[in-house]
Parts: structure tokens; sequence; C-alpha cells
């Protein structure tokens, strides 16, 4: 007799989130507090205007931008658990898939927040809603992220209706596609400026799926094992190892890219510029030390020696260095693209001019610019923990009975 | 013979609507032939104008920027003391070319380009070409994202980061908002042989460097030196064909 066809999630039971440790009311209260002054920030720029910014004319794209884009991609890759789930079959994250849809989502609409947020003129957001100019990635993202929502609350009402769990797969088919162009369509806001000699190339956009991959699994990765914490409880040991393979590979993925887009770059000499700029000028630190090293070598050793015994701990600083790391990487590509002259008159040197073509423009973020950034993942955490509260995302202590860390 | 008479009778038939067919054929293409004439007479009208500037380096002299104060002036651009937050719609640059050293001046604004990168990526199409080439922002629907100042290749565009004051009523712009040179549009629409701003207060000095014009009109000034002198477009490997050359670079 053949077994019947249904999935493991009919064997597990969920429950909102009960959280037995101060840790989550702190965390909770920490978001507001952010969120307050986050909104301060937001008045005040829309009020005083741009110019109480570390922004200007030579680096329009500034710190917002920056959390902006490591939050979207982020979501993107805190799909995974879901994923792994539904799409790969991996049983160890099936009790976790609707919180891993549940953090891509608000980790989306913190990204979102902050965008939004940053415009010129916020108030105008109706305006973006309802005109359209097809032959503009940005346009085209609006769409990408609204339908990411969209594909994200059907995806759970799949997983959660006992009738509709023989879609799981193909909800988690479509939504996994729909990322991956997601975070194409976010990697290409900057691959299609052919005025930009840092950004005129199509490979960032490979380049954000793999970090999308890496800082989203980090992330989620933190999620386990602070809810895992709250309630008193230890990670399921697989699910553990399983997420540190990950990290491990998608790192490898970053590298890679981030390799052949330097690489490729050095051959070309139009470009030696902006690579002495990024590699050994204003942005050497960050490139070195925040990317490669903070984001890369010290995460990806770490998972491979395996120095700190304790899985939980070493989870815990792989998945904050890759956030950090990958943060690093996103901030070199879209403040280190602004800060180099552009090269407007090939074969000329520039003696002067009265709008900085000459040299390196500076660029320092305002505590307005921190506010907004940080109030973004403010809001990504703070609806994530009070979604896990009032819904039923959670697995109940009694099914989570596997192998712990 | 019944077959052979009807075979025969089959062919003239057959070669009697190849007739009508031919007649019918050839009236459709006077017809079509006609109406090309009246298309052609129609299109002998000058095109509709493509506007632009020609900018002489040579006679652009280095130090001087009566081009910047003058397009200030008539926009009213005011000077906060702030210059990397300022509007710029025009800025002056000195160039050394590596090979032969030779040192140019020059002014630079909004190329006005046929396929304009900023136009291309404006979510909500505020930025747009007109059909006479004048590249423009609309103010009611740009929401100060600033891709189009990403996208510029001729770092051109400015956000405008804070309150403006003394706004002229043929100028009129926003905080928040993005704004680059209009190739003073509201001397074009109210029709005569202006000049641009720049281009007045070029001559005005004395240098004749820049020369605005209709590049589509063959007997324009703009259009005859061009023709005669030839002009570069800067970055030309793009391929935006702007509407602003320049000579002697």
């Amino acid at each position: 007799m053949s077994e019947p066809a249904h999935t493991i999630f009919d064997y597990h039971r969920y429950a909102t989130f009960a959280p037995r440790h101060w840790g989550y009311y702190s965390l909770l209260a920490l978001c507001v507090v952010v969120i307050i002054f986050a909104a301060y920030c937001a008045y005040t720029v829309e009020h005083a205007g741009h110019h109480i910014t570390g922004m200007n004319n030579h680096v329009v794209w500034g710190l917002p931008h920056v959390f902006a884009i490591s939050l979207i991609v982020a979501a993107s890759g805190a799909l995974n658990g879901a994923s792994m789930s539904s799409l790969f079959n991996n049983k160890a994250y099936k009790p976790y898939a609707r919180i891993s849809i549940a953090l891509a989502m608000s980790l989306l609409i913190g990204g979102l927040l902050v965008l939004v947020l940053d415009l010129g003129r916020p108030d105008r957001l109706i305006v973006a809603m309802t005109h359209y100019n097809f032959r503009s990635i940005f346009a085209w993202n609006i769409f990408l992220y609204t339908g990411f929502l969209f594909i994200g609350i059907v995806y759970l009402w799949m997983l959660m209706e006992r009738k509709m769990n023989r879609h799981i797969k193909k909800a988690g088919a479509l939504a996994f596609v729909w990322r991956i162009v997601l975070t194409s369509g976010t990697g290409s806001i900057f691959g299609f400026l052919v005025g930009r000699n840092a950004l005129d190339t199509a490979i960032i956009a490979p380049l954000f799926i793999a970090l999308s991959l890496a800082m989203g699994t980090a992330a989620l990765t933190l999620a386990f094992i602070a809810l895992t914490h709250w309630q008193q409880r230890q990670l399921d040991a697989t699910l553990a190892r399983s997420l540190e393979k990950l990290i491990f590979w998608f790192l490898l993925a970053v590298l890679y890219f981030s390799i052949v887009h330097h690489l490729t770059n050095l051959y070309a000499s139009e470009h030696h510029g902006i690579e002495r700029h990024i590699l050994g000028g204003q942005h050497a630190l960050m490139f070195w030390f925040g990317h490669i090293l903070l984001g890369i070598a010290l995460p990806a050793l770490l998972i491979f020696f395996k120095p700190i015994r304790s899985t939980i701990r070493r989870l815990l600083l792989v998945s904050v260095l890759c956030i950090v790391g990958g943060a690093a990487l996103v901030y070199v590509v879209v403040i280190g693209s602004q800060s180099s002259p552009q090269r407007i008159f090939p074969g000329h040197e520039v003696l002067s001019s009265g709008f900085g073509d000459d040299g390196f423009s500076a660029y320092s973020a305002s505590v307005w610019e921190w506010g907004l950034g940080l109030g973004g993942v403010a809001v990504a955490l703070l609806l994530a923990l009070i979604v896990l509260r009032v819904l039923p995302f959670s697995p109940e202590v009694d099914v989570d009975d596997g192998e712990k860390v | 013979m019944t077959s052979i008479k009807q075979k025969t009778t089959d062919i003239e038939l057959s070669a009697s609507a190849r007739r009508r067919f031919l007649k019918g054929l050839g009236a459709v293409g006077a017809a079509a032939a006609m109406s090309s004439l009246s298309l052609v007479e129609l299109n002998a009208e000058p095109a509709v104008a493509r506007w632009g500037l020609l900018i002489d380096t040579d006679k652009c002299a280095t130090g001087c920027d009566a081009c910047v104060r003058g397009c200030n002036e008539e926009h009213g651009i005011e000077d906060t003391g702030k210059p990397d937050t300022d509007a710029k719609w025009i800025r002056k640059i000195d160039l050394k070319d590596k090979l032969s050293g030779k040192v140019s001046s020059l002014p630079m604004m909004c190329q006005h380009c046929d396929s304009a990168p900023c136009v291309d990526v404006c979510p909500t199409g505020a930025s747009f070409k007109r059909d006479d080439g004048v590249v423009l922002v609309n103010k009611h629907t740009c929401i100060g994202c600033r891709y189009c100042v990403m996208a510029c290749p001729y770092k051109a565009r400015s956000f405008i980061h804070e309150d403006l004051f003394n706004q002229k009523t043929i100028a009129p712009r926003g905080k928040g908002t993005v704004e680059s040179c209009t190739l003073c549009v509201h001397r074009i629409d109210a029709g005569g042989d202006q000049q641009t701003a720049c281009a007045d207060a070029c001559t005005n000095e004395g240098y004749n460097a820049i020369l605005f014009g209709n590049l589509n009109d063959p007997d324009s000034q703009i259009a005859t030196r061009l023709r005669e002198q030839g002009g570069m477009e800067l970055r030309s490997d793009l391929e935006l064909k702007t509407g602003v050359r320049y000579r002697n670079l």
C-alpha cells in the first residue's frame, strides 16, 4: 500500500510564538525606540531638506540606500528556509518554513520603507504607484517587490491551509523564481548605469543574488537562534549544520563574483581609476577589511576550521559577520561608484571644475541617515516579532524533537 | 471537343481575371505613388526642430564664468555657499589633452541626449524629452529618487537639497526634486530668434563660444557651422546623440 499523499506539514502543529525570555521584550522595546527616532529623522530630513545629511550632488545615494538594499537582498535570501523545505524537500527546514517567509516579508517592508522615506518627495508615493515608465528597471522593481509580498502571502496560505498543502511545491517554485528575478532586478539598478564606470557591468546582478543568499541565510540563522533561545530551547543540530554549510557556499559564491568583477575591471585600462579608488583608495578599508576579511574570510574560516566549539556561538558570530560584511560590499558598490569622478573626457586630464570633476568626493553619513537606516532594520524586526507573536508560525515544542546543539 | 472548348474558355477567363487583377494593382500602385508624392510634399516642410548648442572650446576663455552667471541669473539659481549641494545647471571645466598637452576650457551642461539615460531610468516618467529634443523634468511627477542623477553620464543633474527662495516664474523649481539645464525652454517657447542665456552671456563678454540653434534646419547658423567645421559629442561611445556639440576639443 502506497503512502498517503501528504506532506510532513500534516504532522506538525504550530502555535503563536510564546517567549519565555526577557530578550524578546527587550528587542521589542528597542525596536520601538529606534523606530520613533527614525520617524523623527525622516521628518527632519523631509522638512529641512537633504542638505542636512551627508548626501550631496556627488553622492546622491547614501547610507539609507545601503541599509535599504541590504535589507531587500537579505529579504530575498531569507526565503531560503522555505525554499529548502518546499522545493528541495529538506526536512530539517520544514517546521520553520512559515518563519522564513514572515522574516523575508518583514525585511522587504523594512527596506522599502527606508527607500520611500529617503525620497525627495515621499508624499508623492502615490505618483510612483500610478505613473510607470516601463523602460526603467526601478519601475519594474516596484512590481517585483509588491509581487514578492503577494507571493509570500499566497505561499503562507498554501502552507497553513491543509486543503492547499498540495500546492506548496508550486508556490515554493514560484517564490524561488520570483526572488531570483527580484535580486537580479535590484542588482540591475546599478548594472544598467552606462555613465558610471564602476557600475556598467551585468555581473552586479549575479553578485547580488549570491549576496542575498548569504545575507538572507545569515538573517534567518540569527532569527532561529533568537527564537529558540527565547523559548529556552535548543536549535536542531541538523538544521544548524545545514545553515552553516549553506552560508559557507554562499560566501564562496559572493567571493567568486567579487573576484571576477574586479579582475575583469583590472583588465580594462578604462576601469583602472575606479579600481585604484576601491581597492587602494578611499574605500580600500571598507572593501578589504569589511567585505573580504570580516564578510568572507573570517566567517568562512570559522566554519571550515571550527575554532569555536559551540555550534550556536559559532553560527551566531558567522551570521553577524556575514551581514556586516555584506553591508560593507553594498556600501562599496553604492558609495564607491559615486565618489569617484565620472569619465566624461577620455584622453583628457581635468585641471579644474566648478563641480568636482577633478577629484574624488568625500561622503560621511549623518546621524539622520543612520537613524533612517536603522529604523528600517527596526521596522523589519518589529514586524517579524509581532507576526510571530500573533500568528501560528512557530512549531510547537514537542514536535521539534531532533538532536540538539 | 467540348473539353477543348471548355479549356479555351477557362484560359480566356483566367487571362481576363489576370488583366483585371493587374489593372487593380496598377490603380493601387498609382494611388500609393500619389500619396507618397503628397507625403513628400508634406515632408518638404521644415522637419520638427531639434534644438542644440555648439561650443567652440578655442573661443571659451579659461577663468571666465559668464555663462554660469548668466544661467544662474536667468533661472534664479542662488549660491548658498554649499557647492556640493547647490544646483549646477552649467559649470566650467578646464581640461588638458594627455597626449598633446593642449589646454581647453568649456561649459558643461545637460547634453539633451536623443537617447537620454535619465529619461530611460526615471520610474515615473518625470524625466522626459520633448519632440524638439529638449530634455526636461516634470516637477509634478518627480519623486526625488535621484536615479536620473546616478544615470546621467555628464553629471549634469542637480537634486534640490533645501528650500528655494526668489524663484523666477519662467523656471519653477522645487525642493526634493531634480533639475537640470532646460536649454532656456521658456525662450524657445516664446519664439523669435533668441539665444540661450549662457550664449547671450558669452556673446556679451565678446567670446562667442556658445551658439544655440535648430540642428534640423539646414539653413540655421548652427547646422551650417556643424556641417562645415564639424563638432563632436562627449562620450560619443555611448551613442546618445547629444544635442550639445563641442569643437576643437
